[in-house]
């Protein structure tokens, strides 16, 4: 077996025999990293593995998190599916840095795509050394053999049947992945049928444990004195008064201030009552002033996609028309806040984590709170959502770094403040488009210029023959300094929302100028035959009648790729006089390839859309000099049971691609949906998401 | 001030001596060491801590310890036995999570509801939810839910 360096000590946890089988999701090395701090090296030849214990029980190891997604869920049933074993005879352990092999991290839906091939194609390798055994126990060709529920019989024979776990007993047996065939999808039994979720119970039970459940015996709750604007630097710090907090204990070493108590609440009574005094930052944009701010201080562009001739394009243009579309910073606002959770036992420390990116946050504790990374564990057993905000896990280094000073355990919980205002905010973006079309309505010319959001699918979809697309700045670093206010990183479908908003809205002003009806216009204008289909089956569900806008029905639409998924996203509105959009339904027809779990992917589409109202109609982001203004949940205002429209998930048949990501994939489309819906009821264009009761009064005039 | 303070929780009689100012969220979760209940803004602006105190649901990160003296609280673990209770049977069918933080909270805002009104309308159950955030987007599927259990006779710890 070749180098299993780290990773055999990490396996040789694995108590007791069976059959094992390792594999590597190799592309999952491609995956694009999010902004991670300090990634590691993948340490050796495989970063999963499976293994049939003596129980008979599956238990598959990953590394990926289950943030409520279901990953957990899907991964076992595509096992059971290839093992022919029960649903309910597999376990799938994630998120354990002693236990699972390295990944990178659970973002960019790339579970479904790049992990779950390869776990099926280890289900099938295991199965097939089971067969080759139970075919000499039996005395019988291995081909002949069934298997079903984890027991192998001989059709040929009465009385012949051997389990699982009977044929790994007193064995230990080690295998790399072969190529062995996987099933075929119309042998499927298990796949495509949705089983219960394997994190159910546990969680309409209470009984799930999230990073800041973990209650170890001696714990202390820390609070970290935190400065009240980006960018500020501490002056001083008095900490005399939080001393006096009975069983109150202060930490003072070099930047880090923080005081501890065994009860939560009295830990922030006493942080209440440290005086410090910071200096004053430099003047920093507002939430006006950004989109300005962005133009002056983005960097060079960079070329995304180009085609054609530019000048051509201008001359075979019977219309020009130019756009610019914003979109503010957008806040991940997962319910559970950053935690961690640190206990210290034989100098090694144990860190439970609310992370996305568990082996990275191993690599951020073992540099931040001084450890070797054999002394680290980093656990992110169940997070109460992520969304692309939990990569990072500062208050992991920061429990780490107290649990260490202190000798206790250490939880350290983000206040709800403290969440809004160290989120890696999705960065605010300018999309400049201007474009041509013939009197007939065939687009001829596209010159966009993307600022800040990213180049993620910035390259239009339609057949355009004159092109270019540039991007300067985005969400995964190298923005020059200054550029933003705080942080920013991905957020759920990473610049996608973004520029979607911008291309799909200009689609539609093309098309209301040229009298055409937004679906005729989009298909004229595209070659792309899964463009075509998603967008003929909103169509068919919507009911969408032709018609030039503004309409006054209030119904708009918007189309959309993210990682090779298709979206088609239909939308009615009603909107008040008093600048209020009321969602009355909204359909989308996705094709994401393969459906594995329909009911999962129902699931992440649902979420998608509540979280596109946020995102489109209610969600601001407001800050001045440095400071985020949204506190909490009454100053930032995430989509409600009322705000709950009809949903309408219809999904695309289309068994030629693999099995896609779904968790992403539908929320692309609602920002311009809703803007183009609300064209449609009230003939004013809005070009600033969100698009808020104070921004649709406005235009409204 | 500190002082011994009774109540019975989830059935049984218990007593917390703390300053009795405290809020409840913190006693339940660090002094008793019930974790169902959640954290998730510590000012009565989301619905994750929520509790049933004397058949109403209340936000436990804004009730001070001294308010439940005397009375019964039921907590997600108090909630159900050797079987699920029809609420979370129903969350449970219906897939009505996915994070599953808000969950709880969900569950027992639902069953302060199904007690008072054992039939709600589809607008008394999004009046009643209204306050009660999710960022995983389940509100769909616990409506569902939330119908179902009604459908499935009265509510009943
Ligand atoms: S934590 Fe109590 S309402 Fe949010
Ligand atoms: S299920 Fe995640 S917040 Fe509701």
């Amino acid at each position: 077996m070749a180098a299993m360096d780290l990773s055999r000590r990490d396996f040789a946890r694995v108590a007791g025999g069976g059959l094992f089988v390792f594999f590597h999701a190799e592309a999952a090395r491609a995956q694009e990293p999010a902004q991670i701090p300090g990634r590691v090296a993948v340490p050796s030849d495989f970063n999963a593995f499976l293994r049939i214990g003596e129980d008979g029980r599956v238990q598959c190891f990953v590394g990926k998190v289950e943030l409520g997604q279901g990953a957990m869920t899907s991964l076992a049933e595509v096992l059971a599916e290839e093992l022919d074993v029960a649903y309910d005879a597999v376990d799938v352990v994630m998120g354990d840095t002693d236990l699972c092999p390295y990944d990178m991290g659970t973002f960019g839906s790339m579970t479904t795509p790049l992990l779950v091939p390869v776990v099926r194609r280890a289900g099938a390798e295991a199965r097939a050394v089971l067969l080759a055994m139970a075919a000499e126990r039996l005395g019988a060709p291995a081909d002949r053999l069934r298997v079903k529920n984890g027991v192998v019989t001989d059709p040929a024979r009465t009385n012949s049947a051997v389990s699982y776990a009977a044929l790994v007993e007193g064995k230990r047996i080690e295998r790399h992945l072969a190529n062995i065939p996987v099933k075929p999808v119309t042998q499927f039994q298990v796949i495509g049928h949705s089983p219960r979720r394997k994190d159910a119970l546990e969680k309409v039970t209470g009984k799930a444990r999230y990073a800041g459940d973990q209650l170890p015996a001696g714990l202390l709750h820390a609070r970290v004195l935190r400065p009240p604007a980006h960018g500020a630097k501490r002056l001083s710090v008095d900490t005399a008064e939080a001393e006096k907090v009975k069983g109150a204990r202060v930490v003072h070493e070099g930047d880090l201030v923080a005081v501890l108590h065994e009860r939560p609440d009295l830990a922030d009574a006493a942080l209440a009552k440290v005086k410090a005094e910071f200096d004053a930052v430099p003047a920093q944009p507002d939430e006006k002033t950004i989109f300005e701010h962005l133009l002056k201080t983005a960097p060079e562009p960079r070329v995304v996609a180009q085609g054609g001739d530019l000048a051509q394009g201008e001359k075979a243009s019977a219309s020009v028309i130019e756009g610019t579309y914003l979109h503010g910073y957008g806040a991940h606002a997962p319910m559970e806040t950053h935690t961690a959770t640190a206990v210290m036992e034989n100098g090694k420390v144990t860190v439970w984590v609310s992370t996305q990116a568990p082996f990275s946050v191993k690599n951020q504790v073992v540099r931040g709170a001084g450890f070797a990374p054999e002394q680290v564990r980093i656990i992110a057993r169940y997070v109460g959502g992520g969304f692309g905000g939990k990569t990072g896990a500062d208050q992991a280094v920061d429990a780490a770094r107290l649990a260490k000073i202190t000798g206790s355990p250490v939880q350290v919980v983000w206040s709800r403040a403290d969440e809004f205002h160290h989120d890696p905010f999705r960065p605010a973006a300018v999309l400049k488009i201007r474009s041509g079309m013939t009197a007939e309505g065939a687009i001829t010319l596209w010159d966009a210029k993307i600022v800040g959001s990213g180049e993620r699918e910035a390259k239009p979809f339609y057949a355009i023959p004159h092109q270019r697309t540039v991007s300067a700045g985005g969400w995964q670093g190298g923005n020059p300094p200054g550029m933003h206010p705080f942080n920013v990183g991905p957020w759920r479908a990473p610049s996608v929302n973004s520029n979607t908003f911008g291309r799909e809205s200009h689609i539609d002003v093309m098309a209301a100028r040229g009298g055409f009806d937004p679906l005729e216009f989009r298909l004229k204008n595209l070659t792309d035959e899964r463009m075509k289909r998603v967008l003929q089956a909103a169509a068919e569900r919507f009911a969408w009648q032709p018609a030039k806008a503004p309409g006054g029905r209030g119904v708009g639409m918007a189309c959309g790729i993210y990682a090779n998924s298709y979206n088609a996203t239909m939308a009615e509105v009603a909107v008040g006089k008093d600048g209020r959009v009321r969602v009355k339904r909204v359909v989308i027809a996705l094709d994401v390839g393969v459906v594995l779990n329909p009911e999962g992917l129902r699931q992440q589409a649902e979420g998608c859309v509540m979280m596109g109202l946020g995102y489109a109609l209610s969600e601001e982001v407001r800050f001045q000099g440095g400071k985020v203004l949204n506190r909490n949940f009454d100053e930032y205002e995430l989509p409600r049971f009322s705000s709950l429209p009809a949903i309408d998930i219809v999904l695309v048949d289309n068994p030629r691609t693999n099995a896609l990501g779904g968790g992403e994939p539908p929320i692309i489309a609602m920002g311009a949906a809703l803007a183009n819906a609300i064209f449609d009821a009230t003939g004013k264009r809005l070009v600033e998401l969100p698009m808020t009761p104070a921004h649709v009064k406005a235009a409204l005039g | 001030m500190e002082r011994a303070v009774s109540f019975r929780l989830n059935g049984k009689a218990v007593r917390v001596t703390t300053d009795d100012e405290r809020m409840l969220l913190w006693v339940l979760r660090s002094d008793l060491g019930l974790t169902g209940t959640k954290f998730g803004c510590g000012e009565g602006l989301c619905g994750a801590c929520t509790v049933v105190v004397g058949g109403a649901a209340v936000r436990s990160c804004s009730t001070p310890l001294k308010d439940v003296a005397g009375k019964t609280v039921l907590t997600i673990e108090g909630l159900g036995g050797a079987r699920l209770h029809a609420i979370q049977q129903a969350f449970l069918d219906h897939n009505a999570f996915q994070c599953g933080y808000c969950t709880p909270g969900m569950i027992l805002t639902a069953y302060a509801l199904l007690e008072k009104t054992p039939h709600p309308t589809r607008e008394q159950i999004i009046a009643a939810m209204d306050d009660n955030l999710c960022r995983c987007g389940t509100h769909v599927r616990i409506v569902g839910a939330i119908e179902q259990a009604a459908g499935a006779g009265k509510a009943g710890a």
